[in-house]
C-alpha cells in the first residue's frame, strides 16, 4: 500500500509531490498524459501574480500572496526561470481611478507589498509604447514571470529525485474506499493508498464526483493567446492587465521569460475539457482589446496562436482545497492564479498529509534541481567548453532559438525526461521560433528514436494517438 | 583573428554559385559555410526535374543540378565547412561560427549572403481550429519523405499554391497518398504555371481558388478540414463551408528570406522582399557584405538563383580588388507603381554595367505594359501576354541606357 496517491501532474500536483518528498512518504503520481503538465500548465499566461485582485480573505489570495514570496527562492533553488517584471493595471478615465484605488486597497489589505497608484507621465516613462490614452495605473513590483512548465518540470523532478514515483499515460477511471485507505483504479491497474490527493485540474470535478456526495462541475474557462516574435519583445517590460471584470483578469500584453510576447487570454465558458482549438473572432478580439493598451501591437509579428482550459467551478469563486474523507483531499476549481498559488497549495496539502500520517522527515531530501544547460547565453569560454565535453552542442537543432543537440538529448534524459516532440518542445524550446518547428522536426524526430530506442513512427506529438507520422500500429 | 577574403554563408546553390564563380574569377582566398552535412541546400530534397535547363542547358533534378555545382567547387578546390552554423556577424564583417570544434571567429574582408529561405509557419497565418499532429510545412514534409523515405499519412490536403505546396501534391500521389485538394487564399496560383498542370491537373488533383481553412478538427492525430469559399476581402463564406477527411494537412504558405544574420550585421532589409536592400552590385546597405538567392528574394528558378550568385561573386571580386566600396557614381533609388510588388535591386550606384530588374507583380495582367522611367522619360517598354504574382520577370537595361543615370532622380517600374 502506498502512503498518497496523487491524480495529476500538473502544476498543482507536482507541487504537492515537491512538498510531500521532504518526508518519508511513499508518494505516486498519476498522470492520464505522456508529459506533465499538458492540460491547463501549459497553456498558461506564466505569470507570478502578486495577489492583488483576489478577493480578502479568500484562499486564492492567501496561497497567492504566499506562493509569490515562495517563488524567488524556488527559482534559484531549482533553477526555473524567473524575473520580478512587475505589473501595472491600467486606468484610462478620472472615473476608473476609484476602481484602481479599490484594487490597490484590496492588495494592500491582502498583504501584496510595494503597491503604488502611478500617473500618467511615470507610467509612459516606464512603459513608452503604452497608450497615451492611460491615465493611472496600479504598479505591483512583485509581480513577475516565470515559464509555467517549467517549474512544472522542476516541481516534479525534485519530487522524482527524491523517490516519487510518476506513472504516465495512467487514466484513474475509479476510486472505491478500503480499510486504512483507498484504491484507486486505472488503466495501467489498481493503487491502493491511505492517502488520496485529487490535483485532477480540469477533470478535477470527475475524480472527486467518484468518491464524494457533493458534485462539483468544471467548466472550462477557455482562454485563447497570441505569441509573438522575440523581435516585438520592444513593446513592453511589464505585464500590463486592464482593469479586471468577473471573467477574470482580462486581457494582458505581457512579455514571456523568453522574450516574445503574449497577447491574451480571452475567457469563454466552454462544455468540452478537450477543446482546446482557437477562433479567429477571439483572436481578433484579443488584438483589439490588447490595442486599448498598446496600440502598435504589430500584428506580422505573430508567430502562433493557442488556447488552454482554466479548471473553472461552475458556482465556487475561490479554491476549493479540502479533506472531504479522512485522507481523500481535493483541489478543485484551481484556475488563474493557480500557477502562483501552487507552491502554496503544495505546503497546504503537506501539512494536511503529515498531520494524518506523521511521517519522518526525509533525511536525504536534495533540494536542487539543475535544469537543462543551454548553450546560448553563455560566454564564449563556457561555451567551448560545454561543447569540449559534449560535442552534441556543436549541432544546431533549432536554428531560431539557436537550441542543439545537446539541449535536446538532456531534455529527453532527465529525472523527467521528454517521451514526445511536445515534451521536447516544451523543455528545450526547440520548435518553439518563427519557424515553429519547419527546420527542426525531421531532427527532433530522429533524436527522440535515437535516445529512447523507437521507430520514429512511433513517435507522437503528445501520446495517444497524435503520432506524427503514419503509424498502423502492431496489428 | 582567423582572417579570410571571402566567406560565403550556405552550400546551397546560391552559395555553390557564387564560390564557383568567385574562384573562377581568381579570388583565391574563399570559406564556404554550411550548417548541414551535405552541401546542395534545398536542391537536396527537390527531387524532382525542371532544373537547369538555363544554367546547363538540360533538364536535371534537384540533386543532379546540386551535383553538377558540387563537382565544380570540388575541381576548383573551393574549402567549405559542413554541419556548422553562423551564429552571428557583425557588421564589421566578423563571423562567429557553431560545430563540434566549439565556437570560433573569423574576420572576412568580404562576406556574400546565401542563406536561402524558410518556410511561413501555419501560426503566422492563423488558422483556427485544434492542435493535432498531422501538420506540416511542405518543405519539411518533402524532407521527411524524399530524404527519409518515411510515410507521413494516408489522405492529405494542401494548403497553399505555391511550388512547393503543387510539387508535393504530386510527390504525395505517388508515394500512394490520397491527396484531396489544394487549397490556395488567392483567386489565382502562386506557384508556376507549368507546375499546375504536371503536378495537379495531370493527377486530378483538384485546386480550389479563393478558399481557406476554416477550421482544423482533431485531438490527437488530424482527422479532417472544414474549407470556406473566400469573398473579395478574402473573409470565410459560412454557408460555403465544408468538411474534408484527412490525415495529413500540409501548409505551402510562402517563403520568407532568412533575414537573421543579415539584420545582426545592421543591413538594412526591404519590408517587401524581407531580404537586403542592396545595390546592382548586390552589395548591401553595409560594405563589403552582398546579398544573392533566395536570401535576398524569393526565386522560383534555381538557374536565376546562380546567375544572381554569380554577379554577387563579380562584385565581390571588384570590392576585395579595390579595397573599397565598388565605386559609386550615382545613387538611385528603384521605386515601383502600378502592379509592381517589390524590384531588385532598391537602388543603382553603379552605371558602368547592365541592368537586371527583377520583379513581381501582385496581382495577374493580361496584356499589361512593363515600362521603365527614368524619371518622366520612359526607357522600356514592353507588352506581356500575362503576368502573374508566381512568376518573377526581368527586364535587361543595357549599359548604354543604364549610361544615361547620371542625372536622375529615381527609376520607376510600372505595370499597367
Amino acid at each position: 500500500m502506498k502512503d498518497v496517491v496523487i491524480i495529476g501532474g500538473g502544476i498543482v500536483g507536482c507541487a504537492i509531490a515537491m512538498e510531500l518528498s521532504k518526508y518519508k512518504v511513499n508518494t505516486v503520481v498519476l498522470e492520464k498524459n505522456a508529459e506533465v503538465g499538458m492540460e491547463a500548465t501549459k497553456a498558461n499566461s506564466g505569470i507570478v501574480h502578486a495577489g492583488f485582485d483576489c478577493a480578502l480573505g479568500s484562499l486564492k489570495a492567501r496561497f497567492n500572496v504566499r506562493g509569490n514570496q515562495l517563488f524567488d527562492q524556488l527559482a534559484k533553488d531549482l533553477s526555473i526561470p524567473f524575473r520580478k517584471n512587475g505589473a501595472f493595471v491600467l486606468a484610462f478615465s478620472e472615473n476608473d481611478e476609484n476602481r484602481l484605488q479599490e484594487i490597490f486597497d484590496r492588495g494592500v489589505a491582502n498583504g501584496v507589498p510595494h503597491l503604488e497608484i502611478l500617473k500618467k507621465e511615470q507610467i509612459l516613462k516606464m512603459e513608452p509604447y503604452l497608450s497615451q490614452e492611460v491615465a493611472y495605473a496600479l504598479h505591483a513590483p512583485t509581480s513577475g514571470i516565470t515559464f509555467g512548465y517549467e517549474a512544472t518540470l522542476a516541481f516534479g523532478e525534485l519530487a522524482a529525485l527524491n523517490g516519487v514515483d510518476f506513472h504516465f499515460e495512467t487514466k484513474v477511471c475509479g476510486i472505491a474506499k478500503i480499510e486504512n485507505g483507498y484504491e484507486v483504479k486505472t488503466n495501467n491497474g489498481s493503487f491502493t493508498s491511505r492517502v488520496v490527493i485529487n490535483a485532477a485540474g480540469t477533470y478535477s470535478d470527475e475524480i472527486s464526483n467518484l468518491i464524494n456526495e457533493k458534485k462539483y462541475k468544471i467548466r472550462p474557462r477557455k482562454g485563447e493567446y497570441l505569441l509573438l516574435d522575440t523581435t516585438a519583445k520592444y513593446i513592453v517590460d511589464k505585464t500590463v492587465f486592464q482593469l479586471p471584470s468577473k471573467m477574470g483578469k482580462g486581457i494582458l500584453v505581457a512579455p514571456t521569460f523568453h522574450d516574445n510576447i503574449l497577447v491574451g487570454p480571452s475567457a469563454n465558458d466552454i462544455e468540452d475539457k478537450e477543446d482546446k482549438s482557437t477562433d479567429i473572432e477571439t483572436l481578433q478580439n484579443n488584438i483589439k482589446t490588447a490595442r486599448i493598451s498598446i496600440p502598435e501591437i504589430p500584428v506580422h509579428m505573430v508567430i502562433t496562436s493557442f488556447s488552454g482550459l482554466r479548471a473553472t467551478e461552475a458556482t465556487a469563486s475561490d479554491f476549493v482545497v479540502e479533506e472531504t474523507h479522512p485522507g481523500f483531499i481535493n483541489t478543485v476549481g484551481i484556475n488563474s492564479p493557480g500557477l502562483t498559488a501552487a507552491p502554496a497549495i503544495g505546503e497546504y496539502i503537506r501539512d494536511i498529509v503529515t498531520e494524518r500520517l506523521q511521517p519522518d522527515p526525509n533525511p536525504d531530501f536534495i533540494k536542487n534541481r539543475e535544469g537543462i544547460k543551454f548553450l546560448k547565453g553563455l560566454s564564449l569560454d563556457e561555451q567551448n567548453a560545454l561543447i569540449k565535453t559534449n560535442s552534441k552542442y556543436g549541432n544546431i537543432v533549432c536554428r531560431c532559438e539557436s537550441i542543439t543537440e545537446g539541449e535536446v538529448s538532456a531534455a529527453i534524459n532527465r529525472p523527467i525526461g521528454a517521451k514526445t516532440m511536445d515534451g521536447v518542445k516544451f523543455r528545450s524550446r526547440a520548435g518553439t521560433g518563427r519557424c515553429q518547428g519547419g527546420f527542426c522536426t525531421l531532427k527532433v524526430l530522429e533524436i527522440l528514436s535515437k535516445e529512447l530506442e523507437i521507430d520514429v513512427s512511433r513517435i507522437t506529438k503528445f501520446g495517444k494517438n497524435s503520432f506524427i507520422l503514419k503509424y498502423e500500429g502492431s496489428q | 583573428m582567423k582572417k579570410i577574403d571571402l566567406i560565403i554563408i550556405g552550400g546551397g546553390p546560391a552559395g555553390l554559385s557564387a564560390a564557383i564563380k568567385a574562384r573562377e574569377e581568381g579570388i583565391q582566398d574563399i570559406l564556404v559555410v554550411e550548417r548541414n552535412k551535405i552541401l546542395g541546400g534545398i536542391l537536396n530534397q527537390c527531387i524532382h526535374n525542371g532544373f537547369g535547363l538555363h544554367v546547363f542547358k538540360e533538364e536535371l533534378t534537384g540533386p543532379e543540378y546540386a551535383h553538377k555545382l558540387i563537382e565544380r567547387a570540388k575541381e576548383l578546390q573551393i574549402p567549405f565547412l559542413l554541419e556548422t552554423m553562423v551564429l552571428d556577424i557583425t557588421p564589421q564583417k566578423q563571423v562567429k561560427l557553431l560545430s563540434t570544434n566549439g565556437v570560433e571567429t573569423i574576420e572576412a574582408r568580404a562576406i556574400i549572403l546565401a542563406m536561402g529561405c524558410r518556410e511561413r509557419p501555419r501560426g503566422a497565418i492563423n488558422i483556427p481550429g485544434d492542435r493535432p499532429s498531422g501538420i506540416f510545412s511542405a518543405g519539411t514534409a518533402q524532407e521527411l519523405v524524399n530524404m527519409r523515405g518515411l510515410k507521413i499519412g494516408k489522405t492529405a490536403v494542401i494548403v497553399g499554391s505555391g511550388d512547393i505546396g503543387l510539387i508535393m501534391a504530386r510527390r504525395l500521389t505517388l508515394e500512394g497518398m490520397d491527396v484531396k485538394a489544394v487549397v490556395e487564399l488567392m483567386p489565382f496560383s502562386g506557384g508556376l504555371r507549368r507546375n499546375i498542370a504536371q503536378c495537379l491537373d495531370d493527377f486530378n488533383i483538384p485546386l480550389h481558388l479563393s478558399h481557406t481553412v476554416t477550421k482544423i478538427v482533431g485531438k490527437e492525430r488530424l482527422e479532417s478540414i472544414i474549407i470556406a469559399a473566400v469573398d473579395e476581402n478574402r473573409n470565410p463564406i459560412p454557408e460555403t463551408e465544408r468538411l474534408i477527411e484527412c490525415d495529413t494537412l500540409l501548409f505551402s504558405v510562402g517563403l520568407i528570406p532568412e533575414s537573421e544574420l543579415a539584420k545582426a550585421a545592421g543591413v538594412a532589409l526591404d519590408k517587401r522582399t524581407n531580404g537586403a536592400i542592396v545595390d546592382n552590385n548586390l552589395q548591401t546597405t553595409v560594405e563589403g557584405i552582398f546579398s544573392c538567392g533566395n536570401t535576398l528574394h524569393v526565386h522560383d528558378l534555381v538557374d536565376d538563383v546562380t546567375f544572381e550568385a554569380y554577379e554577387a561573386a563579380v562584385s565581390a571580386k571588384k570590392y576585395l580588388q579595390n579595397n573599397t566600396k565598388s565605386p559609386t557614381t550615382v545613387n538611385v533609388p528603384v521605386v515601383v507603381s502600378g502592379g509592381v510588388r517589390y524590384a531588385v535591386p532598391q537602388n543603382i550606384t553603379d552605371i558602368s554595367q547592365e541592368l537586371k530588374l527583377k520583379f513581381r507583380v501582385g496581382a495577374i495582367y493580361e496584356g499589361a505594359n512593363v515600362n521603365v522611367f527614368f524619371d518622366n522619360e520612359q526607357v522600356y517598354s514592353k507588352t506581356k501576354k500575362i503576368l502573374t504574382p508566381g512568376e518573377m520577370e526581368i527586364v535587361t537595361l543595357s549599359a548604354d541606357i543604364i549610361a544615361k543615370l547620371q542625372n536622375v532622380k529615381e527609376i520607376r517600374i510600372d505595370v499597367k
